[in-house]
């Protein structure tokens, strides 16, 4: 039974990866900017220009260049990018590590937080403080992250300048690094300045994305304690003479847990997708940023390619969760 | 009988307005509250603020608000880097963004609530397709789409009307379709079908009704974040052009002179926070008031 919902989850992956292909394919090629003006040199004949295009395949129809990229694709190989004159591939290998580390980070971050508010929240119940957390809560969730990242820019970066603003890494700190996972390699390597500074480059950009995704693990985990705090074998316990804090600790949580990640798990797919800007605002080198220059520069390939990444990952995530939950669900394990 | 039962849905009784305002409570007034001013300052822009927003005056430009040292009594909130007056810019700029919050939302929640509604009511190929559909679009980060949507159609206000809605119709598609399937399942959808109503009839007279605190909620949600994607696209440089004032375009000049003005930029950015806090309360609040089951 689960095997076969399992199943049948992979196998609409393919059709779903094709349909956000085709769209952002379709999607491309009546943008009115022409790719190709924006590289040639002045003074280019159109003879030149006519090469460039065929060199691009952008002289096809479209449903034949469709076709080609789809076969390309299936291959692996994701095409040029124009305004970089790069491999795609490569350029997004570059620089995908630098957003997953930063999501990474958001995330952990995330979970500390809330689950901290989640805690005290369930520790004040039925108090005033308990309506002000709640109520600021709800504040931090209804304020998405690009906000957070232009307010954080305004407080820690511009009015109280502690944290830097912009980039990943101090360029004078800039060492050759063996992969792209430069906090991760720095780490095992035992670079720890490189790692503080990268720390200290992401802790406003995790911060802004981390924020509403905790103030929702907060909503989530607080009413899944609620519950579970009102269920027979908690008040059992209680009548045992266990105080609440054991309760909430050893009984409480650990079944309030599976519910919240089910519910906050998709929500990961936003807190990726939340990258794109803040990314941009505080220049991070990471494949959102990359995302949004391809745009502006028309780079149809760069913005397919980027487009299919966030896809997969997206895909990955949902998967990942349901996963997850499964195997922390002690009633799902043995289906 | 039959004939009066079927006249129409059952309307709520006067009184329970009253009792689903309280239900609402504090969100519902003070979310209510910061909308009614938004619109009425949206509305009356050209009457209440002191300037005309495009009026430049180079020899006081980057002027602080009146309350800070160096600021003018004549521009309260300050002026930007062409010397427009900020406080001027705002006010038309809830205009704009009162535009595409209400015309966005609207659009968005006819061609959601029509699919999710077929996709709901009469499931097989229909439901396929539109399930598909959603899922294709849940592959997409929503923030990259609408960026290339917009660079597609082009800068401009339809442009980022068009982003929203093409976005954003998942939202209400998803939760109409799951919901007109639950209200489908239960005995009064039944009853509808066996007094002789077509389905047709039973979705308009029947499950729609039922719909509608669902539906009143995720539009003032959505009116949030249309106005943020507003923001966005204004950011990323697609949006409205040249003098039309926006809180996204106040963002992003402010952005490049947020070393000497931060004001110019944090001032914008306040407008939203309230905006978008309001939309979410109301919407919260409306929830509480509207929604049935918390009724009994």
């Amino acid at each position: 039974m689960r095997w076969s919902a399992l199943l049948k989850r992979l196998a609409l992956i393919p059709p779903t990866l094709l349909g956000v292909g085709a769209i952002v394919f379709v999607l491309l090629r009546v943008v009115p900017g022409d790719p190709i003006a924006m590289m040639i040199p002045p003074g280019a004949s159109p003879a030149d220009i006519a090469r460039l295009r065929a060199l691009y395949g952008l002289d096809q129809p479209l449903l034949s260049q469709f076709i080609t990229w789809l076969g390309q694709v299936a291959s692996g190989d994701f095409g040029r990018s124009i305004s970089l004159r790069q491999q795609v591939f490569e350029l997004v290998g570059a620089r995908l590590p630098a957003t997953l580390e930063l999501a990474a980070l958001s995330v952990v971050l995330a979970l500390l937080m809330g689950t901290a508010v989640a805690l005290v929240g369930s520790l004040l119940r039925g108090t005033r403080a308990e309506w002000l957390l709640d109520t600021a809560n709800g504040f931090f969730l209804a304020i998405p992250d690009f906000l957070w990242a232009l307010i954080l820019l305004l407080g820690f970066g511009v009015l109280l300048p502690l944290l830097p603003i912009s980039g990943r890494l101090d360029p004078q700190l800039a060492i050759a690094f063996r992969t792209h996972f430069y906090l991760v390699e720095s780490l095992l390597t035992l670079r720890l300045d490189i790692a503080a500074d990268l720390l200290r480059h992401m802790l406003l950009p995790s911060l802004a994305l981390a924020l509403p995704f905790a103030a929702l693990v907060a909503r989530l985990l607080k009413a899944q304690l609620a519950e579970a705090e009102d269920q027979d074998y908690a008040q059992i316990a209680r009548t045992r003479g266990f105080s609440r804090t054991t309760i909430l600790q050893r009984e409480v949580f650990p079944n309030a847990l599976i519910p919240t990640v089910a519910l906050s798990g998709v929500q990961v797919t936003l807190l990726l997708g939340g990258t794109v800007l803040v990314e941009r605002i505080f220049s991070y080198e990471g494949i959102g940023n990359m995302a949004i220059d391809a745009v502006i520069n028309r780079d149809f390939p760069l913005i397919q390619g980027l487009i299919l990444t966030f896809a997969v990952l997206f895909i990955a995530l949902n998967l990942a969760v349901d996963l997850l939950v499964a195997l922390l669900d002690p009633r799902l394990r043995h289906g | 009988m039959a004939d009066l039962v079927l006249s129409g849905p059952i309307t709520a009784a006067p009184s329970r307005w009253r009792s689903a305002v309280a239900r609402g409570g504090a969100r519902l007034w003070a979310g209510g509250l910061i909308v009614a001013l938004l619109l009425l300052i949206a509305l009356f822009a050209p009457v209440i603020a002191p300037h005309d927003p495009a009026e430049q005056d180079l020899m006081s430009a980057q002027l602080p608000p009146a309350f800070m040292r160096g600021g003018e009594a004549a521009f309260p909130l300050g002026t930007d880097s062409l010397g427009r007056c900020v406080l001027s810019r705002l006010m038309y700029s809830a205009r704009t963004a009162v535009a595409v919050a209400l015309i966005a939302s609207a659009l968005a929640a006819l061609i959601g609530i029509a699919l999710g509604l077929i996709a709901g009511a009469f499931g097989g190929l229909s439901d396929q397709l539109v399930s598909r559909m959603i899922d294709v679009w849940m592959a997409f980060p929503p923030v990259l789409l609408s960026i290339v949507l917009a660079a597609v159609i082009g800068a401009g206000l339809t442009s980022v009307i068009a982003a929203i809605v093409v976005v954003d119709w998942t939202r209400f598609a998803r939760i109409v379709r799951a919901e007109t399937q639950a209200q489908l399942a239960r005995d009064y959808a039944a009853a509808a079908r066996v007094l002789g109503l077509t389905r047709a009839q039973a979705l308009r007279l029947e499950i729609l009704p039922n719909l509608i605190p669902l539906i009143v909620t995720l539009l003032a949600v959505e009116m949030g974040i249309a106005i943020l994607v507003e923001v966005i696209l204004s950011f990323v440089g697609i949006s409205v052009t040249g003098d039309t004032a926006s809180w996204g375009g106040m963002i992003t000049e402010g952005r490049q002179i947020v070393y000497q003005a931060p004001w110019i930029m944090a001032l914008p950015i306040a407008a939203v926070i309230v905006s978008v806090i309001g939309f979410n309360l109301f919407g919260d609040g409306l929830r509480a008031a509207l929604d049935p089951v918390q009724r009994r």
